[in-house]
């Protein structure tokens, strides 16, 4: 019985603090987590500097689905900006631009506009790639944001447009 | 029941820390970039106005979650401190004013919005993640820069104690 009765109060724990966090993280809508992307789909920074380097199929197209303003402050560079994607004008902006590549093609989305179980882009922008049958998309993991995880830590960028 | 305590008591911690405030030295003890922008309202704002006056500078957007939970606590220091010399100012990174003012209506918020952008970012070192809060001096002297979300209790305080001054 007295397991039992732990197992309730852990469980009702749990159960409180997701909700907390869920009420946190979706002040107006609620776009998916960036925690949805499979940890296996997640690119780390290093790992992805090194296939920048590469050529031909190995190097994969990389799109910036944060904000227009962000993009023109630092991205990676060649990457194309393609969101919000938090937002309907995004996820079009992100369909139109993929809509000329293989399926098998590899993609790398990114975002960095906040830590990353809070950013309402990486979500909604991986989901819409797999929904139109891309087979190669990875998201490039940004624990705090791109200015830490990537600006601050020398990766190369490029600025405005 | 110990292992439970511990288990309740890492999950608490856990939550707490997430997201907390990190300090960063970019352009402490410098003096403030200078602005000049139109706010929603049409109202110009530039920094150089509130010389004189503790100022409250944030960088935030629609779609950050934690920027909506500190801008209704920023909106009611603005009324609770104003008569004391602060002045809180609010700048927005989003791409387009529409869901900003959506915003601000549901939050009902009073102080000045500004719709930022890519030179402003920049003038400040670069606003490469939200929210992003510097607190400037009478003097107009950045004392402190909060990266993401911020301990507002001890926020609250450090600017209490600039009010004093």
């Amino acid at each position: 019985m007295r397991r039992l009765s732990k197992c309730i109060v852990f469980l009702l724990f749990m159960g409180l603090a997701s909700a907390g966090q869920a009420q946190f993280s979706n002040p107006a809508s609620a776009p998916l987590s960036a925690s949805t992307v499979p940890q296996d789909q997640l690119i780390q920074a290093a790992e992805l500097v090194k296939l920048l380097r590469a050529s031909g199929a190995d190097r994969p197209v990389v799109f910036q689905v944060g904000s227009f303003v962000m993009f023109q402050q630092a991205h990676i560079p060649n990457s194309g900006f393609a969101g919000p994607t938090s937002q309907p004008s995004g996820l079009i902006l992100l369909k139109k631009l993929a809509a000329p590549l293989k399926k098998d093609q590899p993609i790398v989305i990114y975002c960095g506009c906040c830590p990353w179980g809070r950013c309402p882009n990486i979500g909604p922008a991986y989901k819409q790639l797999r929904d139109l049958g891309f087979t190669n998309v990875k998201a490039l993991y940004l624990a705090n944001n791109f200015g830490d995880d990537w600006v601050g830590k020398g990766y190369p960028v490029e600025r405005g447009e | 029941m110990r292992p439970l305590m511990v288990l309740l008591t890492c999950g608490m911690m856990a939550i707490a820390c997430e997201g907390s405030g990190q300090s960063s030295p970019d352009l402490v003890h410098k003096m403030a970039p200078q602005f000049v922008r139109a706010d929603l309202n049409g109202r110009r704002v530039g920094l150089k106005q509130y010389r004189g006056k503790v100022v409250l500078l944030n960088f935030w957007a629609t779609w950050c979650a934690s920027c909506q939970v500190e801008l209704p606590r920023f909106n009611a220091w603005q009324k609770n401190y104003g008569a004391d010399g602060l002045q809180v100012l609010t700048i927005s990174m989003d791409d387009g004013d529409a869901p900003v003012r959506r915003t601000v209506r549901r939050l009902r918020l009073d102080v000045p919005v500004i719709m930022g952008d890519a030179r402003l970012g920049e003038a400040y070192g670069g606003v490469l993640g939200l929210p992003v809060t510097f607190l400037i001096g009478r003097d107009g002297v950045v004392v402190a820069k909060l990266k993401g979300e911020t301990d507002l209790e001890s926020l609250e305080t450090r600017m209490k104690e600039l009010l004093k001054r």
